[in-house]
C-alpha cells in the first residue's frame, strides 16, 4: 500500500495561513529561508504582516520578542540549527526570560533533511529549548498535527518551539482527532512494552508495533508531540503497566526527548529503558533513507531493541 | 506635543544627587557596575526629565515612550532615576541585587516599575527596541523608542544586524543612544577591540548621526530634538562620557567597571559630589 508522505513543515505553512485569517496580531519574521520553511505562504497572503530579517537569526528572535512586548504574536522561521543553535542566548534572555508569547519555527529538524548534510541537519533542539525555563518544545508526528500545532502554539502565553521536518512523512492522524499542547496520545495499546516517540518516529514505532504483533509481543504506542511540559502522567502509566519504555527521537540521544522520559521515570518507577536516537555524531549527506537506517532509526531497530530489552 | 526644557541647574542639582543615590546603593549592595553606572547619569536624567513622555502614575500608559537599557549593567542609574521620578519609593533602591529585590542586578522587566524589558546579555536591547518601533509603525502608534547601548556593547555583532534592519525599515522612531565613555572590563576599547570610525559605522549602515557631550544637559536635550525631527531614518546619538564621572579616583579607569565602592570609598567619593 502507498503510503502518503508529507513534510511536516508544510502543515506549519497551512496553521501560519488559518492564523493569519482569524488572528491579526499574528506576524511572521524569516531569516532569509522563506520558502524552505513555507513562510512564503503567509508572506502572499498577508505581506504587510510579513517582517523580512535577512541572514540574522539572533537579532530576528529578539524583535519577535520586542513585537510580543507590544501584544504581537510572532513566528520565527528558520532552520533549526540557527534557530536553537544560533541563537540560543536571544531565545533565552529576550524571550524565555521574559516568557513572551513567541513562537518559533524550526524546520528541517533531524538527518532526514538529507543530501544538505551535518551543517543543516539540526539534532540539538529538544535538548536546547528544553533547558530554558518557560519555553515548550513541540514535534508533530505529521503535517496534520504541524497545522493544529502552529495554531495551537499561537494561543499559549508562552515561549514555544516547533520542530518540523524537511521530508515527507506518513500521514497518520485525522483532522478531527484532537490535539493538545502538553497532552500525550496513545495510538496503540499493548502491555508487553511501551514505545514513547514523537515527530517523524512515530510512524517507526507503529510499523515496528505491526511487526511484532505478528510475533506474540504487544507493544503500547504513544504519540508524544510534547517533550515540554512532557505528559508525566501517561509516562508513569506506561512505567506501570508494561516491562519496559522505549524512547524515539530523531534527534541526539543526549537531553533529548529520551532524556526527558527517563527524568521521570527513574525518579518515580524506574523499568528498563532503551533511547533510540542519534549517537554522539553529527549528521551527513545522504537519501533520508539511507540516513534513517545508517543513524538506526527505523522500525526494524526498534524490534531489534524491542526484542533486546525483552530478552527474546 | 511640546516639551519644556527643565532648569540646568536644577538637573545638575539631580545629576550629583543620583551620583551619592548610586555610589550608596552599589556599596550597599556589595557588588555591580560603578564606571558605567556614573558615565551614563546626565543621558537618563535627560531622557526621563526631558525627552521621554512618559508618566510615573501609569507605568504602562499605553503612549508612553520606551526606554530600553540595553547596557543592562548600568541599572542602579535607572533604578535612581526611575525612584527619583516616583516610580517606585526610594527604600527599594536599597535592595539593589539582594535576594528577592525587584531590583535585580540586571534589569527584569517589571512594567509596574517602569522596567520596559529585560537586558543585561549585551547586544539585544537595540533588536528589542526595534520589534518595539516595528509594532508602532505597523499600528499607526505614535511612541517613540530609545535605547542606551555600551560602546563596548557595540562589538557585538547583534548590535549590527539591528542597526542594518532599522535602517532597513526607514525607522524614524527609533532613536539609539550610546555611551561613549572608551573603556570596558578589560580596558580601553582602543586596546581590547577598537569600534572606531563610529559615526562612519553607524552612517554607512544608514543611521544619522548625532554627537553630544554625554555630560552636558543642553548639548544632550538638543541632540534629542536634532534625533526627533529626522524623517525616514533611524538616529544615534554618539553620546561622549567618562567612565566613572563625578569621582576623580573612579575616572578613565577600567578597574571601576564591575566593583563596588567600599564604605571608605564612598564617603571621599560623597566628598566629591557635593554642589
Amino acid at each position: 500500500m502507498e503510503i502518503k508522505k508529507v513534510p511536516t513543515r508544510d502543515g506549519f505553512g497551512k496553521g501560519l495561513l488559518e492564523l493569519g485569517k482569524k488572528n491579526k496580531d499574528v506576524v511572521v519574521l524569516s531569516a532569509d529561508l522563506t520558502e524552505s520553511t513555507r513562510a512564503n505562504w503567509f508572506k502572499s497572503e498577508y505581506p504587510e504582516r510579513f517582517i523580512s530579517c535577512g541572514v540574522a537569526e539572533e537579532n530576528m528572535m529578539s524583535v519577535a520578542a520586542g513585537l510580543a512586548l507590544e501584544g504581537k504574536v510572532p513566528f520565527c522561521c528558520t532552520f533549526g540549527v540557527f534557530a536553537a543553535g544560533r541563537a540560543w542566548n536571544q531565545l533565552s534572555i529576550s524571550v524565555s526570560y521574559m516568557d513572551l508569547n513567541v513562537n518559533i519555527a524550526g524546520t528541517h529538524g533531524g538527518i532526514s533533511v538529507g543530501p544538505d548534510g551535518a551543517t543543516h541537519q539540526a539534532l540539538e533542539e529538544i535538548t536546547l529549548m528544553r533547558a530554558l525555563p518557560n519555553m515548550m518544545v513541540v514535534v508533530p508526528a505529521d503535517v496534520i498535527e504541524a497545522k493544529k500545532a502552529t495554531i495551537a502554539a499561537a494561543g499559549i502565553p508562552h515561549p514555544v518551539y516547533l520542530r518540523f521536518t524537511r521530508s515527507g512523512v506518513p500521514v497518520i492522524s485525522k483532522e478531527e482527532d484532537e490535539f493538545i499542547i502538553g497532552k500525550a496520545k496513545t495510538l496503540k495499546e499493548g502491555d508487553d512494552l511501551t514505545i514513547i516517540a514523537c515527530g517523524n518516529m512515530v510512524f517507526e514505532a507503529l510499523e515496528a508495533a505491526e511487526i511484532l504483533q505478528r510475533q506474540g509481543v504487544s507493544l503500547r504506542i504513544i504519540n508524544m508531540h510534547t517533550p515540554k511540559p512532557l505528559d508525566e502522567e501517561i509516562v508513569l502509566k506506561a512505567a506501570k503497566e508494561t516491562k519496559g519504555i522505549i524512547t524515539c527521537e530523531e534527534h541526539t540521544v543526549f537531553g533529548g526527548l529520551g532524556s526527558a522520559v527517563a527524568e521521570v521515570v527513574c525518579q518515580n518507577n524506574p523499568v528498563p529503558m532503551k533511547l533510540i536516537g542519534v549517537k554522539n555524531r553529527f549528521g551527513q549527506s545522504g537519501t533520508t533513507e539511507e540516513l534513517m537506517k545508517y543513524y538506526e532509526l527505523t522500525a526494524d531497530d526498534i524490534v531489534k531493541r524491542a526484542k533486546e530489552l525483552l530478552g527474546v | 506635543m511640546t516639551r519644556k526644557r527643565p532648569d540646568v541647574n536644577e538637573l545638575k542639582e539631580k545629576a550629583l544627587k543620583i551620583r551619592r543615590t548610586i555610589l550608596k546603593m552599589l556599596q550597599i549592595a556589595g557588588s555591580g557596575h560603578t564606571g558605567g553606572s556614573l558615565s551614563e547619569v546626565e543621558i537618563i536624567l535627560s531622557l526621563y526629565n526631558y525627552e521621554l513622555l512618559h508618566n510615573p502614575k501609569k507605568p504602562d500608559w499605553p503612549q508612553r515612550d520606551r526606554f530600553i537599557l540595553s547596557k543592562g549593567h548600568g541599572c542602579p542609574t535607572l533604578y535612581a532615576v526611575l525612584a527619583d521620578c516616583g516610580y517606585f519609593s526610594e527604600d527599594l533602591l536599597w535592595t539593589l541585587r539582594k535576594m528577592k529585590s525587584k531590583l535585580q542586578g540586571h534589569p527584569q522587566r517589571d512594567i509596574s516599575l517602569g522596567l520596559e524589558a529585560s537586558t543585561g546579555s549585551l547586544g539585544q536591547g537595540l533588536s528589542i527596541a526595534l520589534g518595539l518601533a516595528l509594532a508602532a509603525k505597523m499600528d499607526n502608534r505614535d511612541y517613540r523608542t530609545y535605547c542606551l547601548m555600551g560602546d563596548g556593547e557595540l562589538q557585538e555583532g547583534q548590535v549590527w544586524e539591528a542597526a542594518m534592519m532599522a535602517a532597513f525599515n526607514k525607522l524614524d522612531n527609533i532613536c539609539g543612544v550610546v555611551d561613549n565613555n572608551k573603556i570596558q572590563i578589560d580596558g580601553f576599547l582602543k586596546d581590547v577591540m577598537n569600534i572606531e570610525p563610529l559615526a562612519g559605522k553607524w552612517q554607512s549602515f544608514g543611521w544619522e548621526v548625532i554627537k553630544a557631550d554625554g555630560h552636558d544637559f543642553l548639548s544632550l536635550m538638543d541632540a534629542f530634538d536634532k534625533a526627533r525631527a529626522i524623517k525616514g531614518k533611524p538616529s544615534v546619538i554618539l553620546a561622549d562620557t567618562i567612565k566613572g564621572k563625578g569621582v576623580s579616583f573612579m575616572e578613565n579607569k577600567a578597574s571601576w567597571h564591575g566593583i563596588a565602592p567600599k564604605e571608605n570609598e564612598v564617603k571621599k567619593a560623597l566628598a566629591e559630589l557635593k554642589k
